[in-house]
């Protein structure tokens, strides 16, 4: 059962991949992230983390995407990529770069050296990543206010229109 | 029960496609979508390898990587738009010059 629904899911999350790569047009490449998105939550689902999936569908999908809908509808990028690709052949690389990467993390997820972990316990739910988040990674924890405050300022200081 | 090497396997083939998208792609926005894809596709390895060892950590990784990113992508985005006030155009290949 749980074979299957990772089957669907995994076929779902690598079509809509695809479909945002090959899609000319942005907006349909930014709904296909959206799909890749809850996919992976759904995939989060499975392997027992339930904060992450919220959190992916409230953070990534929610919040991430209707910014970048936002942008792609203000700046109407539809007719971008309709001339001639200068540097086409050197896009083309591409192919053959990705196709070794690919091999290259096959092997690597595919040798494991043999060695077996610990088997699956319990993962811990969102007490456990709570407790965690606010003893051992405290620092991070307040890093990441600073880190999301300065980039809201930032944000505020390249997006302001200068009066010149 | 699906080992988790799947989720790794998939994982792989995700960051692969981000990382072609970010290659042939000509509007910035795309790549900035390609870019988020393949930090999903690390965040599904993190969860993977710590179900795995049946530890919390892998989450809250995914926890930290999840806010940087929106950090990023609000710069970034706000970037794109600046570029395109100044230029009026909106493909990578204008871009060769880091000052105007």
């Amino acid at each position: 059962m749980s074979v299957v629904a990772f089957a669907v899911l995994a076929v779902i999350a690598v079509g809509s991949a695809l479909g945002l790569v090959l899609r000319k047009n942005a907006i349909h490449g930014a709904l296909f992230l959206v799909v890749n998105l809850g996919t992976v939550a759904a995939l989060y689902l499975t392997l027992r983390a339930e904060f992450l999936a919220a959190a992916q569908v409230i953070v990534y999908a929610g919040a991430i995407m209707v910014l970048f809908v936002f942008a792609i509808m203000v700046l109407i990028p539809g007719k971008e990529e309709t001339g001639p690709d200068l540097r086409r052949p050197y896009r083309l690389l591409a192919l053959p770069v990705g196709g070794a990467l690919l091999l290259e993390l096959g092997l690597i997820v595919s040798s494991r050296g043999g060695r077996t972990a610990a088997p699956a316990t319990t993962p811990g739910g969102v007490e456990a990543i709570g407790r965690l988040l606010f003893t051992d990674y405290l620092f991070p924890f307040e890093l990441t206010s600073v880190l999301l405050l300065a980039a809201m300022v930032g944000v505020l200081v390249l997006a302001r229109r200068r009066a010149s | 029960m699906v080992p988790d090497i799947w989720y790794l396997a998939l994982s792989a083939v995700l960051f692969s496609i981000g990382v072609v998208g970010v290659i042939v792609r000509r509007n910035p926005l795309v790549i900035f979508m390609s870019i988020e894809l393949m930090l999903n596709a690390v965040n599904l390895s993190f969860v993977a390898f710590g179900h795995r060892l049946g530890s919390p950590d892998g989450q809250v990784l995914v926890f930290f990587v999840m806010a940087v990113a929106a950090a990023e992508v609000a710069v970034g985005l706000a970037i794109i738009v600046a570029i395109f006030r100044l230029r009026q155009r909106l493909s990578v290949d204008d871009l060769s010059v880091m000052r105007w």
